[in-house]
């Protein structure tokens, strides 16, 4: 699950960790209020939308007085921003962050991720701050410094040390970075992040070590533990049909294509995205009705792929294990029949009772068109939204 | 012969008494498995009764710790059904029990929390497969986990996988063309797991029973490439390979908590490079891997004698 900026830079305070001091405002008067109960000179006006790259998009602004508060509240609030994260669609903007200026010396990278090769936490830190960490990591990759965390004693201050040196923070300072870097491990594991990300971490004339970004992503898995973190869902960012899928368990997201497709289990749900397009085609979203379906999954599956108004056909491919064909036969039928289903869908079945499953849509007096293998569905559907 | 599991192999359940668990405990009966008790803490002392196919019923012991289920049955193998808040819990105590072979099942493990069990599990003696994965086979002999067991024969190409339904798939385009299994094997779709590709290549590679070798990977991470490397330098029997996820979109989570493209890293296109380089042929699409497999024994020789079933 993401977060915005200010929500994150909530967070990282509660873990002594150095921000700027924010308001969030969701109108342009809240935000010259906001502006004014600060009461520094100059405040930085920030989109808040789940993506990066805002400031290139024009959604950060620095104002130097209230009049200009004002100006940039109004030209930032609704706008739609594209970033490279946002896809050509962009996002509109809702939500701002008033944050007070800072002085700032130079700009650093500190990041922290689950690393899936020793499966431990690992501490990344750079000189490059204020640049994608990605396009470092693939120029100048000895520019990133990494400290593998044992998770039995967590990171140790030497850890951080090591880091601070590395990235060349200023002897006087490297104190202040050591408690940054050890407070943003700290909620990184007492709130089960996935990802943890501040860039830039910025050194300031009056001598601070400030997160002056803060990017934080949760495990979904690891939510039922952290009440808090739900509260700072904002649904506003998140596709409609991928919230509601969610409530019914499905898991479910959306794509570009005009083929819908309802598979049982991730991997077979990849593949046969994967299999439409090797035939010409494009897949309308991804999504995994997962091991237990019954007819209200199914049906609720149906409605929510044929939201999508792009789409023109539905690829169903069941390899029934743990779920008999027999039951997921009688879902697709009731489920076709209650939405009375007005575009072609194939169905193909295999696996625990596939015989029954088979009579069952044969029977079933609708318009399915059986397949015997996936490459077989994928041919036609492809073929039948054309 | 086989890997990790054969018919000798005496398994218990975490979380016998469970919906999910009785289910599952039930399925590797009717197969043929030897499940000789379980665990659910507050439950020990009595048994549970399932009624089996075959129309007899079995009683299997439930224990409150899996140190005395194991003592008491002497049991090697573990199977965990045990729900995902809890599940980090189980896997520790089957470890500190000693079984050979720990497998869970359970999908939704919060990540940090597989971070600590791997710190636990060094220097231990078990292995574990999963989490969030289907468990593994061997046909005829010892079935423990969720796969549809009549889909499998008995033979001699192993498989392994970090996805089920796609190892259901690969299978079942083997058993159609009468190609049996040694093993399937399914390591589970989360990024912090158990054992990983290599630790089952090897054993495939070891075992004489399995003359080539299904591997199957998805977007995410580099699991892949890093077998891929090592079947270049080790492997002395052919392997082909399928990468799901061509077609996901960077940064989304694809089902599995694992199946991400991250930072441009983990790529379906990279991963199918990889391999190729490392002289693994991949089946263009998941229908294919049947077919890919064949033509690869064909050109070792291999088709006749992976046929055991005409």
């Amino acid at each position: 699950m993401n977060i915005h900026e200010y929500q994150g830079k909530e967070i990282l305070r509660q873990y002594g960790v150095a921000v700027p001091e924010g308001k969030v405002a969701f109108t342009v008067d809240e935000a010259v209020e906001a502006a004014k109960e600060l009461g520094t000179s100059v405040n930085v006006v920030k989109a808040q939308i789940h993506a990066g790259g805002r400031g290139k998009a024009g959604g950060v602004k620095v104002a130097k007085n209230l009049d200009e508060v004002r100006t940039y509240a109004g030209e930032i609030l609704g706008k739609v921003l594209v970033t490279h994260q946002t896809g050509p669609e962009g996002k509109e903007v809702k939500r701002l962050l008033i944050e007070q200026g800072c002085d700032i010396q130079k700009e650093y990278y500190v990041g922290i991720v689950v690393d899936r090769d020793t499966g431990r936490v690992v501490m990344m830190a750079s000189e490059e701050g204020g640049t994608e960490i990605e396009e470092v990591a693939e120029k100048t990759p000895e520019k990133i410094f990494k400290e593998v965390v044992d998770p039995a004693v967590g990171l140790q201050a030497f850890q951080a040390r090591k880091l601070a040196y590395s990235i060349n923070i200023p002897t006087k300072l490297v104190n202040k970075a050591v408690k940054f870097m050890i407070g943003l491990y700290t909620a990184f594991v007492e709130k089960d992040c996935s990802i943890a990300e501040i860039n830039p971490l910025v050194v300031t004339g009056d001598g601070n070590v400030m997160a002056l970004d803060a990017k934080m992503n949760f495990d979904s898995n690891a939510l039922y533990r952290h009440s808090d973190i739900l509260e700072y869902r904002d649904l506003d960012e998140e596709d409609a049909k991928e919230i509601k899928a969610s409530k019914f368990d499905l898991s479910y997201i959306a794509l570009d294509g005009n083929i819908g497709c309802m598979v049982n289990g991730a991997g077979l749900a990849m593949a046969t995205m994967d299999i439409i397009k090797h035939y010409g085609g494009d897949p309308a979203n991804f999504l995994d009705v997962g091991g237990g379906a019954t007819t209200e999954k199914v049906t609720e599956a149906f409605k929510i792929i044929l939201s999508d108004e792009n789409v023109k056909g539905i690829f169903v491919n069941i390899f029934g294990g743990i779920m008999r064909c027999d039951i997921i036969a009688n879902g697709v039928v009731e489920a076709a029949k209650q939405i009375q289903l007005d575009r072609p869908l194939v169905v193909r079945l295999e696996g625990t009772n596939v015989e029954q499953g088979k009579e069952i849509l044969n029977q079933s007096g609708l318009n399915i068109v059986a397949a015997d293998s996936m490459a077989d569905g994928a041919q036609k559907i492809v073929e039948l939204v054309k | 012969m086989s890997i990790l599991i054969n018919k000798d192999t005496k398994v218990i359940t975490q979380g016998i008494t469970g919906a999910t668990g009785m289910l599952h405990t039930k399925g590797a009966l009717d197969y043929g498995t030897q499940m000789v008790g379980g665990v659910t803490p507050g439950k020990g002392g009595t048994n549970v009764d399932i009624e089996l196919e075959n129309g007899s019923t079995a009683s299997l012991p439930v224990f409150n710790t899996v140190s005395e289920a194991v003592r008491e049955t002497g049991a090697t193998v573990s199977v965990i059904y045990v729900p995902p808040a809890f599940a980090a819990d189980a896997i520790m105590e089957a470890v500190d029990a000693e079984v050979d072979l720990a497998i869970c099942i359970t999908e939704g493990i919060p990540v940090l929390d597989m971070v600590k069990v791997q710190k636990y599990m060094e220097g231990k003696k078990t292995l574990l497969i999963g989490p969030n994965c289907p468990g593994l086979i061997t046909p005829d002999e010892c079935k423990i986990g969720i796969m549809p067991g009549y889909i499998h024969t008995k033979g001699h190409v192993g498989v392994v996988s970090r996805s089920g339904t796609l190892t259901y798939e690969a299978v079942h385009q083997l058993t159609t063309r009468g190609i049996g299994q040694s093993s399937a094997v399914g390591i589970g779709g989360d990024p912090v797991k158990g054992m990983e590709f290599i630790d089952v290549l090897e054993r495939f590679n070891e075992d004489p029973d399995t003359y080539a070798v299904v591997m199957i990977g998805e977007i995410g991470g580099t699991a892949e490439e890093e077998a891929a490397e090592w079947i270049k330098a080790n492997m002395k029997k052919p392997v082909v390979g399928f990468i799901g996820g061509k077609t996901a979109p960077p940064g989304k989570r694809m089902g599995h908590a694992g199946a991400i493209i991250s930072g441009g890293k983990g790529t379906a296109a990279e991963k199918t490079a990889t391999l190729e380089a490392c002289g693994i042929k991949v089946a263009p699409t998941p229908s294919d891997m049947g077919a890919t497999l064949v033509s690869v024994l064909e050109e070792h020789g291999l088709l006749e004698k992976c046929i055991t079933k005409k």
